[in-house]
């Protein structure tokens, strides 16, 4: 039996970055892992030879720069590139180019629609109002707007400045923005299908709605509130893969004294007398802390790893009513070479960022019905990128490796469990889809990795294999997040706490909930708050 | 009537065609009276080929001088303050060079091609001190700027590229090393050094085959993200190497007319190039005065809170006392911080003793002020591993 002043129970990027500041504060801490390697859904991972997947989150932008300045991620060998933009190719044979540089964006959306182009400029103001919103609240703990305590008091009022801040007609808009359906919003602005359904994909990736469900315009959001080197709503590629960041993290945490176990998989928080104990193993062995996090999401965390009988009853209702449906896939494609493309010419700068094939909301929506009735969809919303184009250490020189992100895909099939053969013949519609716009791809194929929801569960251990630990809707944002009442970190017994994406401000790979917790948890152990806040100056 | 090439404003490079075809966005500058690229798409992508594949530099238009003689070697150790007098054939060294008062005329690379021929590299011009300075000595000194070309080719992935284009053992080539080399069926001297403290190298060759080596490089370079890069993105990778620029970091002392405006190498962290051991320097006196009588000012390298770029900012100190300014600063993409290098005046700086920048940046046509705390770095502020490493680390 050993003693931590803290064990952390999972080491994707949120428990590792909860853990590096727990460490870095001086706590003796053990960061528990059940996989043989660290990173949960920020990993990579070799399953060719010679070929590095992202195995399953693939780009990053919402990643705080905050958290990777202060935890010198840098020096620990994470390096994250910026790409612009993104194609939609069309049924008819042309495309969609998103570029970042206004008048050939211009110049584009012009070519589909003039209208749209000079509307372009209000719509892209109007999201940015409210991605303006947003960000300050990322690196804060929500307040609990039931208390009376002056923390809570003061975030209240901080919350209703910023929102008060943004003016008369914003105001209408956020209550409009954070509502509507994504489908709806883009047809205020826009004419043209092909670009309508460009702007879409944001607000369904990872979310069991369609394009017409209300809430789906926040998620587009949620894609939109991060940044890469100071541009906003821009997205990059880890060198090395979505493991790069959680290498650097690691490293890190090694840095301030951490340990770290892998192969260590937590079959339940102990608890006696409603304070925590300590963590047992699978393996029958137990650590004790009087510290314990979970990383792990709420349905795990609550209804998995702790004991029934430990927990409020509230607490164990709102963890099975968690609303948490895998609705995503993923394919990672080892390639002999480089993809054409018939729409577009070789080397086309655009073919370096998301590549998509839904070229309207009619189609989306029907990708969703799918979903809806037990399904993958037969005409997939696909977010594929070809990252090996930039970067050179993830495939041999000349040969290329492609991550395919699949909406919709379900957790449980109509007519029953996933089988093998119902994940090949899913792999075949994302490959036949991908096939009718680049004639040699299919060719090119030489390792396939196929991720179900099933596999994302059993491996990452996301419940259902839902990608962000719990849907992004409002009944499960802010002061909700994972429920009313535990939005702040604390689970319901002394020196437990929550980490993971299952907590403010979300999924995706952020590192806010990790910090935040840290924040909290270091202020009830009465030490120096090193946690940086928000330090979002644009 | 169109005037001539040769009687134009500007002047183009050997390059010049192919530059014009590979710059999407038409932002040139001049460079010492040539026509040069400031970004050929978008720095942020040129930038990053820096970082993680490779960029394709043309340095046609830098300072190049042929030193030969019996005396050459003694005439340099005499130039520069860092002791050359066991520098081998095939060896580069980074120096300064100074006025008699001590203060830094520019900095370059002396690049040793045999016992009595050598080279000198620098931003600025200068023949005529380069000749007051050989008065005794036996040496011949020549102006070789426009006859031989130059090309650095930057990044992780620039050795492999010019392996591919027949460099065979160049991974073996240390830093500050130099050698001769057939690439892109070109005869050519290849040495490993550069202006990004990444992986690197500077290749140097017969202007009339400029086009031949650049095709055969972008071919070679094809599976390995090698792209053209222009000034700004180069400029980044400089500013997070620590390197200094003659111009913009420090007045050259030949072109100052203020008091106070020169700098002297201790003033600007160079005094590790400075060797006291050999008898005779330029400016060696009066920079050993200034060792014990302590120097005026201190260049710093600074991590500047938030993330607007402190460029032009005064530093203040604690008493809110303007103690010195800004001369280079950007946001770092692959530190992911925001730098500067700054010239105060001593004792600032010394070590974090509460300096700090006034920022403005503009939002919506309207400025914004911050003071931000700035911590002294000591070293780059991106080192990677295989700057030093060799045989050079495959990407
Ligand atoms: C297919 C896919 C694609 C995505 N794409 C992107 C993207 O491109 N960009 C983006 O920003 N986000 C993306 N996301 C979302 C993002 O990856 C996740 O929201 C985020 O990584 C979750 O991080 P986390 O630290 O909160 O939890 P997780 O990464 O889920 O970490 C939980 C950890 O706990 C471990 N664990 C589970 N049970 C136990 C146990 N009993 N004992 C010990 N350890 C245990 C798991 O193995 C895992 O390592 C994607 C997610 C998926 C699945």
């Amino acid at each position: 039996m050993q003693r931590y002043d803290a064990i952390v129970i999972g080491a994707g990027h949120n428990g590792l970055t909860n853990a590096a500041y727990l460490a870095k504060s001086g706590l003796r801490v053990l960061l528990l892992e059940k996989n043989p390697y660290v990173g949960g859904a920020a990993v990579s991972r070799e399953l060719h030879p010679g070929w590095t997947y992202s195995n399953c989150s693939y780009v990053c932008s919402l990643l705080r720069p905050e958290i990777y300045r202060d935890l010198e991620l840098a020096r620990h060998g994470l390096q994250v590139i910026g790409y612009e933009g993104g194609i939609t190719f069309m049924r008819n044979g042309d495309y969609f180019g998103n570029y970042s540089d206004a008048e050939r964006h211009h110049r584009e959306m012009s070519r589909h629609s003039r209208r749209d182009a000079d509307a372009y400029e209000r719509y892209a103001s109007d999201v940015m109002r409210q991605t303006r919103l947003i960000r300050p609240f990322l690196m804060r703990t929500p307040a609990d707007p039931t208390s009376l305590k002056r923390r809570d008091v003061m975030e209240l009022i901080y919350m209703l400045r910023k929102y008060w801040g943004l003016g008369e007609h914003a105001l209408y808009d956020t209550l409009r923005f954070w509502t509507m359906s994504i489908g709806e919003f883009l047809d205020e602005y826009f004419e043209s299908a092909v670009i309508k359904a460009h702007f879409a994909g944001g607000g369904i990736i990872g979310t069991g709605l369609g394009v017409y469900s209300p809430g789906t315009a926040y998620v587009l959001l949620h894609h939109y509130m991060g940044e890469v080197d100071g541009s906003i709503g821009a997205w990059g590629f880890a060198r090395g893969g979505m493991g790069a960041i959680t290498r650097a993290m690691a490293g890190a945490l090694r840095s301030y004294g951490g340990e770290i176990r892998t192969d260590a998989e937590a079959r339940q928080i102990l608890v006696k007398n409603g304070r925590v104990q300590g963590v047992a193993l699978a393996n029958g062995d137990e650590f004790h802390a009087d510290v314990v996090v979970s990383n792990l999401d709420p349905k795990r965390t609550f209804l998995k790893i702790m004991d029934e009988k430990d927990l409020p009853p509230d607490v164990v209702r709102r963890a099975r009513n968690f609303k948490i449906r895998g609705s995503s896939g993923k394919l990672n494609i080892a390639l002999d070479g480089m993809p054409t493309f018939t729409a577009v010419p070789e080397r086309h700068p655009l073919l370096v960022a998301d590549l998509h094939f839904i070229d309207s909301l009619e189609r989306m929506e029907r990708a969703y019905d799918d979903w809806k009735y037990g399904r993958w969809s037969r005409d997939p919303y696909l977010d594929m990128l070809i990252p090996t184009q930039v970067d050179p250490t993830m495939a041999p020189p000349g040969k290329h490796m492609m991550t395919v992100f699949v909406q919709y895909c379900p957790a449980k099939l109509a007519g029953g469990d996933w089988t093998p053969a119902d994940r090949d013949a899913f792999a075949r519609t994302c490959v036949d889809q991908i096939s009718e716009y680049s004639p040699n791809f299919k060719d090119l194929i030489l390792h396939m990795e196929v991720r179900t929801p099933l596999e994302l569960e059993n491996e990452v251990g996301l419940t259902e294999g839902n990608i962000f630990q719990g849907e992004l809707t409002m009944d499960q944002l802010l002061f909700n997040r994972p429920f009313p009442g535990y939005a702040q970190y604390r689970g319901p017994v002394t020196g437990m706490y929550m980490c993971g994406s299952g907590t403010h401000p979300g999924g995706g790979v952020m590192a806010a909930p990790g910090a935040n917790a840290a924040r909290e948890i270091l202020m009830d152990l009465r030490r120096p708050p090193i946690v940086p806040g928000d330090t979002s100056d644009d | 009537m169109i005037m001539p090439l040769r009687d134009r404003r500007l002047l183009e490079t050997p390059l010049h065609t192919r530059l014009a075809a590979a710059c999407e966005t038409q932002q040139w500058y001049a460079w010492k009276g040539f026509a040069a690229v400031q970004c050929f798409t978008t720095v942020l992508q040129e930038y990053f080929a820096i970082r993680n594949s490779a960029g394709l530099f043309d340095l046609f238009p830098m300072t190049k001088y042929r030193i030969q003689g019996r005396d050459s070697r003694a005439y340099l150790n005499r130039l520069v303050t860092r002791d050359l007098s066991a520098l081998k054939p095939g060896r580069v060294s980074y120096c300064v060079w100074c006025n008699d008062a001590g203060q830094v005329l520019d900095d370059g690379t002396v690049f040793c091609l045999g016992e009595e021929d050598w080279r000198l590299c620098s931003q600025e011009r200068h023949l005529d001190w380069l000749l007051w300075s050989a008065q005794g000595f036996d040496v011949r000194i020549h102006e070789e700027t426009t006859e031989l070309a130059g090309l650095a080719i930057q990044g992780p992935t620039s050795c492999r590229i010019l392996r591919n284009a027949g460099a065979a053992g160049l991974e073996q080539l240390p830093p500050f090393q130099h050698a001769a080399f057939t690439c892109a069926g070109v005869s050519m001297l290849i040495s490993r050094t550069g202006f990004t403290g990444d992986l690197g190298y500077e290749i140097w060759f017969d202007p009339a085959r400029a086009l031949a080596v650049w095709d055969g490089l972008l071919e070679a370079g094809n599976n390995h993200g090698l792209r053209p890069i222009g000034s700004q993105a180069l400029d980044i990778a400089r500013i997070e190497a620590g390197f200094i620029q003659a111009g913009v970091d420090f007045m050259p002392a030949e072109q100052v007319v203020r008091p106070d405006r020169a700098r002297s190498p201790f003033e600007l962290g160079l005094g590790r190039f400075v060797d006291f051991r050999k008898p005779g320097f330029n400016g060696r006196r009066a920079l050993q005065a200034e060792q014990q009588r302590g120097s005026r000012h201190r260049l710093l390298l600074l991590d500047v809170e938030g993330s607007h770029p402190a460029r032009d900012a005064f530093i203040y100190n604690r008493a809110r006392q303007v103690v010195g300014t800004v001369t280079s600063a950007t946001w770092s993409p692959s530190a992911k911080a925001n730098i500067a290098i700054a010239s105060v005046r001593t004792p600032w700086g010394r070590d974090n003793d509460g300096l700090w920048a006034e920022v403005y940046y503009r939002r919506e046509l309207q400025w914004e002020k911050v003071r931000a705390c700035c911590r002294v770095v000591k070293g780059p502020f991106f080192d990677p591993p295989r700057k030093k490493a060799t045989p050079a680390l495959d990407f």
